[in-house]
């Protein structure tokens, strides 16, 4: 027992570290602004709150957007009524996603399987249109909820006329890598109670629902309340990283309630490996980073990447990738999806465990056992 | 009464589309036991076959044009017109109809490749995996379509003859206003036919009586020495069949562009949910249901009742059906439950 909680707390300690120090270790890759980083920390968190219901309880909700955009509007209008200080305003976008999740979570989980995944998207989808079309005085439709001149700001001392104050931490600027460290810190503490979730008795029995919701039942538990916890706390963690979307910018627009974005995570989470601690964050990482470069390409940049070619061969090597950089990037997601899939379905942790056992004696033992942890449903 | 019957008439060509996109879903789903997501982007796929049909039929060569006499005006003019004069002009202007010929083959073809090389490999893994592998298919396949055919909207025009509209009201005596758009009509009638086909087809021959057999028992009919992989393969290119069937007769309504196909797939998807996952007749109920309530809640009527109803109706009517009747309208005991 004692060993690994050892081993917890130097989890712990290396992945501080290492979001700590990304300004450093991230710049030979050339990802270390503060604008990308914040990315990597929000959708990281969102992709840790997906997974404690996905990957512990397995039931796959395509759903998860809205509570992101919920928090994203609840933030923003705590910054337009009450102050530009970003506690209140991550407080009431965890609150309300959470009392939103608690709602959809009551009524979806009286179902299981492909039919929860459909009813959570229905309601994502039901939000979605909601934003666009009644709930513009609330959400501003099309133009997303913005910062004006004249919003009130009850506990701020009224600042200087004609400008809109950026958000604050009493009084630090929530811009660039400052607001990338709060992010950090957010972070780093929703992983440890992430981790505190995955060894507690709770996580103990989300797992357990998932390997067999029947049995359980059989055994006198009531699944129920469980299931619908834990989707409240992943709904929470959506909010969180809602509000600190719009604490590094103080806008809100309906698109981030979209089921493409709900898909986003379900990927980043399948991607690092559903079920793992670090894996969501991981994924979450890659999907942004990669994005980022691949957009970024156009054909120029390439014809420089490949100018040492002969200019047949440059040409034809250009036309080729074009399709997978710039605008063409979902194409390489769409693969990069598929591929995960098909071959590594327990995502990138289950990658590096086939390699570490490849080093280890006991590899072959550890390989037949990895191999068939997926086929449990 | 003219308002109404209007809006059953409205409803039911969208409702053919749904009809027809969620019967090839749980035809997937009943026997093959396959969620399949990138159903919508098989669809986007038929529709894409018109517009390609109409490219193919339209390459055209810079002729003078003479009707301007001042300086030397260019125009297009397609081969087809050149080789067969007034002929040729009509076979573009039935563009649409006849991309059915050009998407029968393609669309048996895509089916059949996407069993044998992807699906067939999926039966046994978890639905989500399932989920997650044909949404990424759909990805593909709609970047691909984006990539060749560009992002904006390409409409397709039906039949000068069939452009107006039809004046329904005047057939059945019920006053002039009612009337509606010669293709739609079309396109319901179509929706019915091939509707009644692919029923019939289970429904009236030994290789569908088998099928049946196979959705409810799989196991047993493989027992009985009959190859049931083999016709499910068909099956799923039946069920690509009538997507991409749906696309193209879809055209001249909505004109396509690539995000088509996930539009409609999450649309079918809550219609198959409502109708009742692996059955057919309730698939095209609810899809006739759905699009029918849909346009309803459209009414202005309606909309100043209750605003915003028609963007969330068939959600709402999805989320109620479930949690009233957990399988569905006609959804039956066994299917999906795990």
């Amino acid at each position: 027992m004692n060993s690994s909680a050892f081993k917890d707390t130097l989890l712990l300690v290396v992945f501080a570290t290492a979001i700590l120090t990304m300004p450093i270790w991230l710049k030979p890759f050339g990802a270390a602004y503060p604008d990308l980083m914040q990315r990597f920390a929000i959708y990281g968190l969102f992709a840790i709150g997906f997974n404690i219901l996905f990957g512990l309880t397995g039931y796959l909700s395509f759903g998860h957007a809205a509570f992101l955009g919920v928090g994203s509007y609840a933030a923003v209008w705590s910054f337009k009524l009450l102050t530009m200080n970003v506690l209140p305003a991550v407080f009431f976008g965890v609150i309300v996603a959470g009392f939103f999740a608690y709602l959809i979570g009551f009524i979806s989980l009286r179902r299981s399987g492909i039919y929860f995944s459909i009813l959570t998207l229905a309601f994502a989808q039901m939000c979605y249109n909601l934003a666009y079309s009644v709930l513009t005085p609330i959400t501003n439709g099309e133009t997303g909820l913005q910062l004006t001149l004249d919003d009130p700001r009850v506990l701020d001392a009224q600042a200087a006329a004609g400008s809109i104050p950026g958000t604050t931490l009493f009084g630090i600027p929530m811009t660039g890598i400052t607001g990338f460290y709060f992010c950090a810190v957010v972070l780093i503490i929703g992983f440890f109670i992430s981790m505190r979730i995955f060894n507690s008795p709770f996580g103990m029995m989300l797992k357990a629902i998932k390997s067999n919701q029947n049995r359980m039942s059989y055994t006198g538990f009531n699944t129920r309340p469980y299931l619908i916890w834990a989707f409240v706390i992943s709904g929470m963690y959506a909010g969180l990283a809602g509000s600190l979307l719009a604490v590094t910018d103080p806008l809100a627009g309906a698109e981030r309630m979209q089921w493409t974005a709900s898909g986003e995570v379900v990927l980043m989470t399948i991607l690092g490996g559903a079920g793992t601690l670090v894996g969501p964050f991981l994924g979450a990482g890659l999907i942004k980073y990669f994005e980022n470069i691949f957009s970024s390409f156009n054909e120029q940049i390439l014809h420089e990447a490949f100018a040492a070619l002969p200019d047949g061969l440059e040409n034809a090597l250009v036309g080729l990738t074009s399709l997978f950089v710039g605008e063409g990037w979902h194409l390489t997601l769409g693969l990069l999806f598929m591929v995960i899939v098909i071959f590594l379905p327990g995502g990138i942790m289950e990658g590096v465990r086939r390699i570490g056992s490849l080093f280890t004696r006991s590899g072959s033992k550890a390989k037949s056992e990895s191999s068939t942890a997926p086929e449990a449903r | 009464m003219d308002s109404i019957l209007l809006q059953i008439l409205n409803g039911l060509d969208k409702g053919g589309a749904y009809a027809l996109i969620a019967l090839g879903l749980t035809l997937t789903f009943g026997t093959l036991g396959v969620v399949n997501f990138a159903h919508g982007a098989i669809f986007m796929i038929g529709a894409f076959c018109a517009v390609t049909m109409n490219k193919l039929l339209t390459i055209s060569k810079k002729v003078k044009d003479e009707s301007i006499t001042f300086f030397d005006a260019f125009k297009e003019q397609p081969y087809l017109e050149i080789w067969f004069g007034d002929t040729g002009a009509k076979i573009v202007e039935y563009s649409v109809p006849l991309s059915i010929l050009l998407a029968v083959p393609v669309m048996i073809l895509i089916g059949l490749a996407m069993e044998r090389g992807l699906i067939r490999h999926f039966y046994k893994r978890a639905h989500a995996d399932q989920i997650l592998v044909t949404f990424g298919l759909a990805i593909i396949i709609q970047e691909i379509v984006r990539h060749y055919f560009g992002a904006n909207p390409i409409p397709q025009a039906a039949p000068a003859i069939v452009a107006g509209s039809a004046s329904i009201g005047e057939w059945f005596g019920l006053g002039p206003n009612l009337v509606y758009p010669w293709w739609r009509l079309i396109y319901l009638v179509f929706a019915l036919v091939v509707l009644g086909s692919v029923f019939a087809f289970l429904q009236f021959t030994t290789f569908g009586m088998v099928v049946r057999a196979g959705m409810q028992d799989r196991e047993t009919v493989g027992l009985l020495g009959i190859n049931i992989q083999k016709r499910f393969t068909i099956v799923f290119a039946i069920a690509a069949l009538v997507a991409g069937l749906a696309g193209v007769m879809y055209t001249p309504i909505l004109p396509p562009d690539y995000h088509m196909g996930m539009d409609f797939l999450v649309l079918s998807f809550v219609v198959v949910v409502v109708g009742g996952m692996g059955s057919l007749g309730g698939a095209v109920a609810a899809g006739f249901l759905l699009g029918i309530l849909q346009s309803f809640a459209s009414m202005n009527e309606v909309k100043s009742i209750l605003p915003g109803i028609d963007q969330i109706i068939i959600y709402l009517v999805a989320v109620v059906v479930l949690l009233v009747r957990p399988r569905g309208l006609m959804g039956r005991k066994g299917v999906m439950e795990d």
